[in-house]
């Protein structure tokens, strides 16, 4: 059997896939620095996890934690080293690459013995690729498997280590959260519900946040609508804001141009509201409606809740 | 303060996009534009040089026609730029890049990188924390706001769900997202005073790289075979006549989602 490196983080959804992807591949060994790391690691079929405790690695952005995954990749010699296509897994993926001199693939969405699959050109073509020095250092996409519990007990190991003053470079004074309420963040999310120019003002965006709820679901914003500022720029979905590949992915108010498009074309079943017929989103919506989406979006809301 | 700025010709996201005959990007087009995170990154190079003095240098990677995007930020207020231009780094992979931009970086002088977070073509978001690794330069990415106070950086490290305050020394290398700024267009005098500012061509030899570490032979990752995903057909498209939300309902039970 492969041996394979996860890096698991506490994010919960995200992790959970890494690991069962990881699984199909061969015998898992997760790195955890706490202990809700630990316990997801063993729910998802972890055959062994490195419980590491360093002292302040939390305190310093990236390099504490890039040190440790370099000096237990060295020690365990993995066939593959997985790790969630977060920033934070993106930026430890690039040092572990530079440290070991191995290569590297990002935005992993499959893994088997034809390859890594990556979309590449905002999803228009798919790519296989391999790693032809080192092992198979990749970063995982969200969404790229769906997670399946597996529980297991498995043998933990704890590291432990003290962080290097060099690596004390980058110090993080203080975490800001401003949470979205109960919903999910929009790239680990089932369902998005997105908001576009058609809304009309950031008032009106409680009526797509209504429907998000309803649906369990995330709420995002096309680019128009978040330079227009009727929703914060950070819940933008699009070439250069979060790519998402939901279950479900709503488009309200969205005519769905290409920066639009990119960052939500992978999505499983898409449904649009526009009230112009040549909207480009209907060419790839699976059901649409032409209309005003303050008729038809509050009669969504009734019959969920009839259907409850 | 002296910045230096990381910018990348791609080709134009908004027109169809292809990879050639050896399965990479097809930068032989006519329609190649700047990277579009990185106008962010040349706008927070410029607001820290007028707030702080100094010096902004661009950095590129790129065949000769990336030029084009060099010009555009020298126009923009850039003040000089060196271009790597080299036969050799062509299909050179995220790894050989940086060895090239390291190399580059250790002939400049200066306190700050900026990159835009990802580039619009490959868009792995690695190279900042890549070229940290190489030069041994604190990296915060990822920023929503930037601020320098003397020797010492202050980054808004933005997040799904809000946002970590990151410090630093200088040097560093930074990266930012579109939040953090609104790029401003060139001006006719910025265009006109472009053209006599130094552009630099520099090949791989000049940087004291081996071209047998760079390019496409010495990828340490091989893209074994590309195909288009087949277009999104439109399903079925109602025009509302009074129950088009509950026909959109319908489909929604119908699928499970309510």
């Amino acid at each position: 059997m492969a041996d394979i490196l996860v890096y698991v983080p506490e994010s919960g959804k995200h992790a959970a896939e890494v690991l069962t992807l990881a699984r199909s591949l061969g015998d898992v060994t997760a790195i955890a620095f706490d202990d809700q790391s630990t316990a997801l690691a063993s729910e998802y079929g972890a055959a062994k996890v490195y419980r590491v405790t360093a002292d302040g690695v939390d305190d310093y952005f990236v390099e504490p934690k890039a040190t440790i995954l370099t000096d237990l990749a060295r020690q365990a010699g993995p066939d593959a080293f997985l790790l969630p296509s977060t920033d934070e897994g993106k930026a430890l993926a690039a040092r572990l690459a530079v440290a070991l001199d191995n290569g590297l693939l990002t935005d992993v969405t499959g893994l088997d013995a034809e390859g890594a699959r990556q979309d590449i050109f905002a999803g228009a073509t798919v790519t296989a690729s391999k790693i032809t020095k080192g092992f198979t250092l990749a970063t995982v996409k969200a969404g790229a498997t769906a997670a399946e519990p597996a529980p297991g007990e498995p043998a933990v190991e704890a590291v432990e280590v003290r962080v290097a003053d060099a690596d004390k470079r980058v110090r993080i004074a203080e975490r800001v959260d401003e949470p979205a309420g109960d919903r999910p963040g929009l790239s680990e999310a089932d369902v998005v519900v997105s908001g576009g120019r058609g809304v009309g003002s950031a008032e009106d965006f409680a009526l797509i946040e209504r429907v998000a709820d309803a649906l369990g679901g995330a709420v995002g914003a096309s680019r128009a609508a978040t330079d227009a500022g009727y929703y914060p720029h950070k819940f933008q979905v699009g070439q250069t804001g979060t790519t998402v590949s939901p279950q479900l992915y709503v488009a309200a108010g969205i005519s769905g141009a290409i920066q639009h498009r990119a960052g939500m074309q992978t999505s499983k079943v898409i449904v649009a509201v526009n009230k112009d017929a040549d909207a480009p989103i209907f060419g790839m919506a699976d059901f649409g409606v032409v209309g005003d989406l303050f008729e038809v979006l509050p009669q969504v809301l009734e019959e969920a809740e009839k259907r409850k | 303060m002296n910045i230096v700025v990381l910018v990348k010709q791609v080709p134009d996201s908004g027109l169809a996009r292809q990879l050639d005959a050896q399965l990479r990007v097809d930068r032989n087009g006519p329609n190649n534009v700047m990277g579009e995170l990185d106008e962010y990154a040349v706008e927070a190079a410029l607001q820290l040089k007028e707030a702080h003095g100094g010096e902004v240098t661009v950095l590129t990677l790129g065949p000769d026609q990336a030029t084009e995007t060099v010009r555009k930020t020298l126009a923009m207020g850039a003040d000089k730029a060196v271009h790597i231009s080299d036969e050799a780094a062509a299909g050179s992979d995220a790894l050989a890049t940086s060895k090239l931009l390291a190399a580059a970086l250790g002939r400049l002088e200066w306190d700050l990188v900026i990159a835009g977070a990802e580039s619009t073509d490959s868009g792995m978001g690695v190279m900042p924390h890549l070229l940290a690794a190489r030069t041994g330069a604190a990296a915060a990415t990822g920023a929503r706001k930037i601020d320098v106070d003397g020797d010492t950086i202050t980054v808004e490290h933005q997040r799904d769900n809000g946002y970590d305050v990151l410090t630093a020394s200088l040097p560093a290398i930074v990266s930012v997202w579109d939040t953090i700024n609104t790029p401003r267009y060139p001006s006719l005098k910025g265009i006109m005073a472009a053209k006599r500012k130094s552009v630099e061509t520099l090949t791989a030899a000049d940087l004291g790289v081996d071209p047998s570490e760079i390019g496409g032979d010495a990828a340490a990752t091989e893209v074994l075979s590309a195909t288009d995903r087949p277009e999104r057909t439109a399903g079925q498209i109602v025009t509302d006549e009074g129950d088009g939300g509950r026909q959109l309902a319908a489909f929604l039970a119908a699928e499970k989602f309510i």
